[in-house]
């Protein structure tokens, strides 16, 4: 049994303490300031196939067939459920796009569709049919609630023996040469370290700086914060907008249907660069933006009232795929996972804490494509997928 | 006390709900307010903030002025989506 430290308690830092205790391996999960507090507890709540290339879509396949069972898994009631995602064209040649993606994603066993607008309408009540021609319609793929899936991998962990702790922050490391031989951590205003086997950085956003106190290059692994916004409505009547919907022409502009308490929740690739690692001020420019899109897709939202908006990081890397990997000895990484954090947490945790506790994974996880040394060789994957 | 009674009249949390969390170990009010959806609702917790801090300040032995405040988010009343974007012919 080894100690692992993992830096992060996101959705992916919480997932992988919990993989890692059934494992059995120690594990100490450092959380800078009260759990979900980064860009988890700010997620659309979205999980989806539908990428464009083979990585994301063998990984997203996996993940999704981890989320159908993990409610049983982890014992809590998460709302996971299989409402869909539909892509909508305006074009004809985003119809060929789509034709492409759908061959591709049916090759590794996602059911992706192509339907018709007659369809789409059965499927979401309160579309707008005029402006698109066709859809792209994945029923397998769904949403969950962030906040409770966050705390069922959090108690489940901790029963596991993880030493959970909030309000902490990790501000350095104790090297013996390339090795990292403690962390060093402050609470209640006391620094104080602790010895450690291996590492794990899973800060997204700040996890540069991270890698900086691990002694690396700060833009080894360059990842930018992005603001990115939601707005949601009050209430609607269930079944309105069950689906993620998004013409990804539109601003990649979406709407979804809270499954805890019916709001539609909308969003758009509106971004700003954050101005700093703690900038969360929503935008009014953005309000307007993402409303004019939202009422075009779905135009009976004109008559609901707004109730909240927020924003949050995509931390986002050049070609907007994580870096999933070993960065040195006893050191990992996973982060930088722009809009798709969320959903692949289940896999990608497995998949890390496999990888520090035996080597080697089962997770049909590609790690040359997300090689975290990639950026450094000027070698880019193709851009994910990536929408909002 | 009898019966239910209700903190969050928006979204219909309880107070035994509540302390059952904290009883769990939840005593983060970010944390608490997502897990049962306490100041998410139409008032944006004005009715039931408060109270779950006295419930927290309680339980917890803190001072009701250590226990921060949750972010507050615009907009601060519920605004109808036509006035933000405009006529039918904008
Ligand atoms: C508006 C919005 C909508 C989104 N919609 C979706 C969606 O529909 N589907 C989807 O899959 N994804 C979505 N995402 C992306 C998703 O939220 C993220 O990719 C995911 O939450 C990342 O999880 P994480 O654990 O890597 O990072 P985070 O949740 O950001 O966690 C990193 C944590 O590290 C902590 N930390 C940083 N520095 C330190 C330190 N020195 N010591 C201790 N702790 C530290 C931070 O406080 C933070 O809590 C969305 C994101 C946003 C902003
Ligand atoms: S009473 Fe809780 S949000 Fe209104």
């Amino acid at each position: 049994m080894s100690k692992v430290a993992i830096i992060g308690g996101g959705i992916i830092g919480v997932a992988t303490a919990y993989e890692l205790a059934k494992l059995g391996e120690e594990v100490i999960l450092f959380e800078k300031n009260y759990f979900g507090s980064g860009s988890t507890f700010r997620c659309a709540t979205g999980i989806r196939a539908q990428f464009t290339d083979e990585a994301n879509i063998r990984l997203m396949k996996y993940a999704v067939e981890r989320w159908e069972k993990l409610e049983e898994e982890l014992g809590f009631d998460i709302n996971f459920r299989q409402t869909g995602y539909l892509f909508l064209a305006t074009s004809e040649e985003e119809i060929e796009a789509f034709k492409n993606n759908i061959r591709l994603q049916n090759k590794f066993g996602v059911p992706t569709r192509l339907i018709d607008m007659d369809e789409a309408k059965e499927i979401v009540p309160i579309l707008n049919t005029e402006p698109f021609l066709a859809g792209a319609w994945n029923p397998k793929d769904g949403k969950a609630n962030p906040f409770k899936t966050l705390f069922a991998y959090l108690f489940r962990a901790k029963e596991l023996g993880v030493d959970a702790r909030e309000h902490t922050e990790v501000v350095g490391f104790e090297h013996e040469g390339d090795v990292i031989t403690a962390v060093k951590f402050r609470s209640n205003g006391k620094v104080e370290s602790v010895k450690v086997d291996a590492v794990l950085n899973a800060a997204n956003a700040w996890a540069p700086l991270i890698n900086e106190m691990a002694g690396l290059k700060r833009d080894l692994v360059p990842i930018t914060a992005y603001k990115h916004q939601l707005v949601k409505t009050e209430p609607l009547e269930r079944g309105q907008a069950e689906p993620l919907v998004c013409p990804p022409s539109w601003d990649d502009a979406y709407i979804i249907q809270d499954g805890e308490d019916g709001g539609i929740i909308c969003g758009a690739g509106i971004e700003h660069r954050a101005k700093s690692l703690d900038d969360y001020e929503p935008t009014y420019d953005f309000l307007r933006g993402v409303l004019r899109y939202a009422t075009m897709i779905a135009p009976p939202l004109r008559y609901a009232h707004i109730v909240r908006q927020w924003a949050g990081f995509y931390a986002k890397t050049p070609d907007k795929n994580p870096a999933i990997g070993k960065l040195l000895d006893n050191f990992y990484i996973a982060a930088g996972f722009s809009g798709h954090g969320f959903m692949m947490a289940p896999a990608v945790a497995q998949a890390m804490a496999e990888l520090i506790a035996k080597g080697r994974s089962k997770v049909p996880l590609d790690w040359e494509w997300y090689d975290p040394y990639r950026f450094g060789r000027g070698e880019l994957r193709s851009s994910a997928f990536q929408i909002g | 006390m009898s019966g239910k009674v209700i903190i969050c009249r928006c979204n219909d949390v309880t107070v035994e709900e509540i302390e059952a969390l904290i009883d769990e170990g939840v005593t983060d009010i970010e944390e608490i307010k997502r897990l049962l959806r306490i100041g998410m609702g139409p008032c944006q917790g004005r009715t039931c903030i408060p109270l779950v801090m006295a419930i927290l300040a309680r339980k917890t032995g803190k001072k009701p002025d250590e226990i921060p405040l949750p972010r507050a988010r615009v907009p601060i009343r519920p605004v109808r989506v036509e006035v933000l974007v405009g006529g039918d012919d904008e």
